[in-house]
């Protein structure tokens, strides 16, 4: 999400805005429901940060939702190959604002080993706006959850995402311009 | 001709009303506004304690810890949730049947409220005894099909329909062999009153008279609760959300409170049909025995939910029509046959 200040200048010392602000912020932050969706090998790590041995659950982060309509995040976990581009767009743009979304592994951010692929997608922010990106191949679930404790921070603070702001402008754009209706396919191509 | 203290704090307040209003039909129109007030904040707040309950329990089974960040102990994880629903985009798909979609959450709530209105929670104190009051409640209760049918048809999807057409199929098919699990207890009793029957639990609990009917009715309710080893309704690994599919933030989060409203209910309804109500030893309060009892119930709801997998829809299907409902009627057999014994003796 880009940080666009909405309270008008006149308003700025009213408290009850600021306090519902934090107190929304405070629930968003302690309450992101990842989409159980996953690509490749990433997501078997996905699955152990749920399990017993990390828990996921102390931070409320454990419901993962099979719908998007009801989830908060989609960790895009693995190889994304270009195949695999509209359905996982899809996904996203079923998902409700605010979304939040996580690159994990080395293969997304930039297309790790398969970087020479004609198939991979090298680069998830080429096709939608990234939160987070976690490194790794594949990382391990404390990463993850480290991982969603640094999306925790960055939605009670804003202003810490605010350099990456025109990286995700540019990634948001892309977007539009994948999803745009197939009658404009000619501008498309232009 | 009550005792208990519930019932006396009832008639206490009834008295300071009567004393500062005097006209008997506002008093009672008074008392049964409070009352239900009073229902609809329990039923509201189950459902955010037994959101928190559920997953403690569910991490408890599964050897996790569960939620314990948010709040001291994670106490305030479900507030967390709730809040986050509530700011959550409202998405309204396009080709939807806009009024069946919109009203379908907030019907499926009115009868899991309205049923709380029948059940006795102390000697005495309950809403509305009357005389069909089991009848009723059982008719209540398969309301909530028709607001699952009417998410499922309405949302214009594939996964809202099937979970829709599963929601009839499943509670149509256990509905039979509750009622016919129940009519034990109702011939013991001679009485569709809700009172009456745990009046009679005063000696005997009808767990040691209906063994039969209890297992079935345990069956039976985690199925029409939509409870996990039977919730193929919105069985997650094959039909996403089911009718919920196309929900978003709060409406989905309607849903949410009835299923653990409806929860709590089959937790109370096992109490009274067959734990003797709010009978129990003399140095506790009757509701608190009550309450006791329910959330054990609860308790062991969950617990089944969490330690089984889930039933696949045809051998579910099958096993209601085929091993449920004969066993039922044996039951109603055994029990016409015990209480001509008894009757002889």
């Amino acid at each position: 999400m880009e940080i666009v200040d909405i309270v008008p200048p006149e308003l700025k010392n009213n408290v009850i805005v600021t306090s519902v602000d934090a107190l929304f912020k405070w629930g968003k932050s302690n309450s992101i429901w990842p989409l159980s969706s996953g690509l490749a090998c990433c997501s078997i790590e996905m699955m152990c940060a749920a399990a017993s041995r990390f828990d996921l659950a102390r931070f409320g982060y454990e419901v993962f939702r099979s719908c998007p309509r009801q989830s908060d995040l989609l960790i895009v976990a693995g190889t994304l190959t270009w195949k695999m581009t509209p359905p996982l767009i899809r996904l996203y743009e079923e998902m409700p604002e605010p979304k939040y979304v996580i690159a994990m592994g080395n293969c997304n951010i930039g297309g790790g080993p398969f970087a020479d692929s004609y198939s991979v997608v090298t680069g998830l922010d080429k096709i939608m706006p990234v939160d987070v990106y976690l490194p790794g191949c594949p990382p391990r679930p404390e990463a993850l959850i480290d991982a969603m404790l640094k999306l925790k921070k960055l939605i009670r603070h804003p202003e810490l995402g605010r350099d990456a702001a025109d990286a995700k402008a540019l990634s948001r754009a892309n977007l539009e311009l994948m999803t745009r209706p197939v009658r404009n396919v000619e501008e498309r191509a232009e | 001709m009550h005792s208990g203290i519930l019932y006396s704090l009832g008639q206490s307040l009834r008295e300071i009303l009567t004393s500062l209003i005097g006209v008997p039909i506002l008093v009672d129109l008074l008392m049964t506004i409070i009352c239900a007030t009073i229902l609809l904040l329990i039923m509201a707040t189950s459902a955010l304690v037994f959101t928190l309950g559920e997953r403690k329990i569910c991490a408890f089974i599964q050897v996790r810890i569960g939620p314990n960040r948010v709040g001291p102990g994670g106490l305030l994880q479900s507030v967390a949730d709730m809040l986050k629903l509530m700011d959550k985009e409202d998405i309204v798909p396009r080709g939807i049947d806009k009024w069946l979609w919109v009203l379908s959450p907030i019907l499926l709530l009115v009868p899991s409220a309205l049923i709380y209105a029948f059940f006795p929670f102390d000697d005495g104190v309950i809403l509305a005894d009357v005389n069909v009051g089991l009848f009723l409640l059982i008719a209540i209760t398969s309301q909530t099909i028709l607001p699952f049918l009417m998410g499922g048809y309405s949302s214009n999807s594939k996964y809202s329909l099937i979970g829709g057409m599963r929601t009839v199929a499943q509670m149509l098919g256990y509905e039979v062999p509750m009622v016919f699990a129940l009519m034990g207890i109702v011939m013991i009793t001679g009485s569709l009153k809700m009172s009456a029957i745990v009046e009679a639990q005063s000696d005997v609990w009808f767990i040691v008279l209906q063994p039969l009917a209890f297992l079935i009715y345990i069956v039976t309710a985690l199925v029409e609760s939509n409870r996990p080893p039977f919730n193929i309704v919105e069985g997650e690994s094959e039909i996403i959300a089911g009718p919920f599919t196309e929900y978003t933030g709060m409406r989905w989060a309607l849903f949410f409170l009835a299923e653990f409203s409806n929860l709590m209910c089959i937790g109370i309804l096992t109490t009274t049909l067959f734990l003797g109500g709010w009978h129990g030893p003399d140095f506790l309060p009757g509701f608190c025995w009550f309450w006791i009892k329910t959330l054990l119930c609860v308790l062991f709801y969950q617990w089944v939910g969490w330690t089984f997998p889930r039933a696949r829809v045809d051998s579910m299907l099958s096993f209601g029509w085929k091993v449920l409902l004969p066993i039922a009627l044996i039951n109603v057999l055994l029990t016409g046959v015990g209480i001509y014994v008894y009757n002889v003796m």
